[in-house]
This record gives structure tokens, sequence and C-alpha cells, in this order.
């Protein structure tokens, strides 16, 4: 039995795996795991397949902000239509409703400061709902999506009889 | 010197052939980087970190000091309430448990203090190298069973029955298997275990390194939950396989309490105890890492499929293993010995197997391909072993 479970984890952490590896890898076969990744498709389950990127390593020059959002909460609709149209913008790239001294996150990747700065001058502030924001800029990244960046693994094994 | 040096080494130590394994890896090594190496014997994985944090915070707080000689009583409680969990076998930490260095020490010790000079002792073969060595050193006799690929490497009862005399004083046992990578059932031991009842005085050394490494739906069973051989046999198990902590060198035996006191005697005065940072990191191994495992396990069993997969595409039959993280296939057929094969396969093709011959005779015409290696590795190597198998049916043919 095709454990759903097992395959998506494999394809979040590779989504390169082709049919015919991932039908070997989980002892089962290529019609099978065709027929489960349209079913995960078809529930909107598996939304899309990304690439890690270390940004760092390339030339250019990039930010990644954070913005923290207090809101006032709207009657009747609580956080999800302002959410909604904050999360349209095509820059916004994470979205999420918080619990503890903010209510939304939004995650910008990819862009510059001058450009994070108008996004939020220009388009959140002047909403109305929005109490404040508290815009952090990413130094460095260490790890994301599960993948220790900078981080190349080391065989350091011994001939040892065993 | 008046006598040569040779005249000088102890009979037993002479009696121990140099290893097999070890000319591999000399010759691997000569040609190291360019090499994809599938001939390890231990996990490729890094200790989690949650365990190598906790040796560490151990050092921080100044832990330095010998453990008791048995062991930290904590790492002790740990286990025993890992093998009632995973195995259903209870085991009093005080009497019943002694920590070592390595699954390896146990095994020696429980030769040791089970062994007279001339006692035989069963192994059940191919097998683990330091079973056999370790009876010899000790003055035992080993007295070799074969098992063979059409039975799927298990140990058949009938074998065992003829193997056992009135000079057998142990029955080594080691499922999941190394090198064959065999398992067997709680129905395929039980038939083993009525040989054993009929034999009330041999005792019975169960080397369940592997045992977290089984990738059946029915898990690993212990020839010690039969409850006619519980009071005479002794479980080996330990951190290096299950956890990736090789390097840390802790391992255990579980037993009756007359048994791990005799142990514990030999330990003590050998060894004294074992490196209490290990313990530490052990502890928190054995209370916390039942999700590691299951993660790693998980991945081996993926890369075992792969493998197979490999032999088999590549033109060799390979019987299903269902444990611990080797592929045993045979190699019979295309004109050479388990030699010769894994040194032109390491010369030709630059990847580094085991011939089968390293684990008993009976292992010729078989290599060990282990798949504790990166998916990628593992894949390349496939492909290169299927050039490789056709280069030698090519010569075959010219040779007509
Ligand atoms: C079957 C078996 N038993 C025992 C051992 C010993 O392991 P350790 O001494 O690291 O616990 C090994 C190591 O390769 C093994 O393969």
């Amino acid at each position: 039995m095709l454990d759903r479970y097992e395959l998506l984890r494999l394809i979040e952490h590779n989504a390169r795996l082709t049919q015919p590896e991932l039908a070997v890898m989980l002892g089962t076969t290529e019609e099978e795991i065709a027929a489960e990744l349209d079913l995960l498709h078809k529930e909107d389950i598996i939304l899309g397949y990304t690439t890690v990127v270390n940004w760092e390593k390339t030339k250019r020059e990039s930010v990644t902000a954070m913005i923290e959002i207090r809101l006032m909460p709207q009657r009747d609709q609580g956080f999800d239509k302002i959410a909604q149209h904050l999360y349209r913008f095509p820059q916004v790239s994470s979205c999420y409703l918080m619990s503890g001294g903010f209510d939304l996150m939004l995650i910008i990747e990819d862009s510059t400061l001058r450009e994070v700065a108008s996004f939020i001058s220009n388009k959140v502030a002047p909403i109305e709902g929005v109490v404040s924001t508290a815009t952090h800029f990413i130094l460095k990244k260490y790890k994301g999506n599960g993948v220790i960046f900078d981080d190349k693994p080391i065989d350091r094994r011994e001939a040892i009889i065993l | 010197m008046v006598k040569k040096q040779n005249d000088i080494l102890s009979e037993q130590v002479k009696a121990i052939p140099p290893s097999a394994i070890r000319r591999f890896f000399d010759l691997a090594n000569e040609m190291k980087g360019e090499v994809i190496s599938l001939s390890i014997g231990e996990p490729d994985f890094v200790t989690p970190w949650g365990i190598r944090e906790a040796g560490i915070y151990s050092l921080e707080q100044g832990y330095t000091h010998y453990s008791p000689n048995q062991g930290y009583m904590e790492l002790r409680e740990a286990i025993s309430e890992y093998m009632i969990r995973r195995y259903s076998l209870s085991y009093k930490p005080a009497g019943e448990i002694l920590i070592t260095v390595g699954g390896s020490e146990a095994i020696d010790l429980v030769v040791r203090a089970l062994l007279n000079p001339g006692d035989e002792v069963v192994i059940v073969e191919p097998c683990f190298v330091a079973y056999k060595a370790t009876v010899v050193l000790a003055r035992g006799i080993p007295v070799t069973i074969e098992t063979t690929a059409d039975n799927s490497f298990k140990l058949r009862a009938e074998d065992l029955e003829a193997a056992i005399s009135d000079k057998t004083k142990l029955v080594m046992i080691g499922y999941p298997n190394n090198p064959t990578g065999a398992t067997m059932s709680r129905d395929e031991l039980s038939a083993v275990a009525e040989v054993l009842e009929r034999h009330p005085d041999v005792m019975i050394l169960s080397d369940e390194l592997y045992a977290e490494l089984t990738y059946t739906e029915e898990e690993h069973c212990s020839i010690a939950s039969f409850p006619a051989l519980f009071d005479r046999t002794i479980v080996v198990n330990g951190f290096s396989k299950a956890y990736a902590m090789t390097g840390w060198r802790i391992g255990y035996a579980c037993g009756p309490d007359w048994i791990i006191g005799a142990m514990n005697k030999i330990h003590q005065y050998c060894i004294m105890s074992s490196p209490s940072t290990a313990q530490y990191a052990a502890i928190e191994a054995a209370r916390n890492g039942d999700k590691v495992i299951q993660e790693m396990r998980e991945e081996y069993n993926r890369r075992r499929r792969v493998i197979i997969e490999g032999c088999r595409q590549a033109g060799l039959t390979c019987f299903e293993p269902f444990g611990a993280f080797y592929a045993f296939p045979c190699i019979r057929g295309l004109g050479i010995d388990s030699d010769t094969f894994c040194e032109r396969f390491l010369r030709e093709k630059k990847v580094a197997i085991v011939p089968g011959k390293a684990f008993g005779s009976c292992g010729e015409g078989y290599v060990r391909i282990s798949y504790a290696a990166s998916l990628e590795n593992i894949q390349e190597a496939m492909v290169r072993l299927s050039t490789f198998v056709q280069d030698l049916k090519n010569e075959g043919k010219d040779n007509r």
C-alpha cells in the first residue's frame, strides 16, 4: 500500500524525483504513483513545486523582509479580508495569520529595500484596519525549507573491518 | 631475541587469519576521492543533533569522570524501558543490563564469560566477522552452519539440530544479518526455538544490533521472547546502527544476572567502564530517539528498494533482504570469484563493495553492497554495476 504521507514527505524534500524513481523507492508501480500524484493535485494538497535557492551566492543584491502587521478586526470578516487584500500582491511570497503580539505576517522575498519600503508605505499602511507594522530584514539565511545553507555533507567514515 | 617473533606470539592470535576486508579497504583508500564506497558497514548519517547535543551538554557540565563499571543507572533504566517498549522483553536495570564498548565488546564478554577451552560454539554463516575470531581467541571451537540464498539465508531448524553436540556451549544468532540483510520472523524463529528447547544446557547469544532496521510489516522478534529460552539468552544490542552512533562506542548486553555479573567481572578489569560522554548521549537516544530512528529507517528502506532493483536490472539475482542495510546479490555464472569481482569492480568502475567470502566460506559467489550511502551515489553505482556485469558477460562470450 502506497503511503501518501511518505510520498509527500519525500517530494517535499526533493521534487525532482521522477515517477519511476518514486515507484522503486516506495515499492509500488509507476501507475500508482501517477494516480496518487494526480489525486494530490486534485485535492489541492500539492500546490506547486519550488526550488531552494541560496540567493546570497548569486551576484544579485536582494533582500527578504518579514512584516508584522497589527490589525483592527473587521465586523463579520475577522482578518480574512485584509489578509486576502494583501496576499494578492505578487511580491508577497507568504502570508500567515499569527497568534501573539501581532496578527499578520507577510514575507517578501527577492526584493530591494526601496521596493519593500514603498510597498509598506503605499500598500500596507494606508489600509483601513491596519494599526501598525514592524518590518524585519533578514541579514543571513542559515537554514530554510529544511535545508542548511552552506552545509555540504562530508563523508568522514574510515575504512574499518565490519 | 633467541626465539623467532612468530614463536613468541600466542597460538590463538596466530590462528586468526588477517581480515579479508582489510585488503579491499587499503586498495580503496589508495584510490580515495574517486571511489564510490558501498562497502562500509556503518550509517552514512551523522548522529542526530539532539543526541550529539546531550553529549556536549554533559561535557559542559563537567561530567567527565568514570561511570559505574556496569554503566550509568539512568542509561540502564532507559534501556530497560526501551527493551519493554520495543521488544516486550523485561530486564532489571540493576543486575540484568551491562553497558559495553559497542556491541563488539558485549559479544566478546559473552564468549569469554561462558567458554572453557574446547567448548563448541555454533556460528551461523555468512556472518559478522567478529564472531569466529572472538571464539577462537577464547580457545573455543567454532562450528559453522552454512545458510543459503535458496533459504533467504535464514537459519533452518534441522541445520541447527545437526550442529549441536554434547560439547556445544553457545549458539550465536544474528538477525537482521550482516552481511546478507536476512531477517527471521517469529514463525521462522519458533522452529529454531523448538530445537534449542530440546538442548537446555546450550546458551544463546542473540546479536540484535540491526533490530531497528527491519523493513517487514512484522516488527523484529527476539529469540529471547520465547519463554523457555529467556533464562539462557543474552541479547546484545547497541546504539551504533540504529542511531548512527558508531563512533561513540556504546553497546549493551541484557540477560540473566548470573551471566551479566560474570561479564561485568571481565569488563571491570579490562575496560573499567564505557565512555561517560557517550553514555549521556545514549541516554538521550534511548529516551527520545524513536522518531529519528524511524526517519532513518524509512530512508534506508527506500534505498534498499533502489539497490535491489538496481542489482536485478544489472542482471544479478538478489534475494530480497528485509533488514540491516545490505544487499547480498549472487555473482555466480560470471566466470570469476567474489574477490576478483570486487577487485575488478573497484579498479575498473571505481565502486567499492565487499566479497561475500569475507563473511564465511559459504559467502563465496556473493558480494555485500551497503546502502548506507546517499541516493545519488547508490544510483550512480548501480549504473556502473550494470555496465560492469555487461562487460563480464561480453568477456565470457569472447572466450567461448
Ligand atoms: C552484526 C553486527 N554485530 C555487532 C556489530 C558491532 O557493532 P558495535 O560494536 O559498533 O556496537 C556489528 C558492526 O558492524 C555488526 O555488524
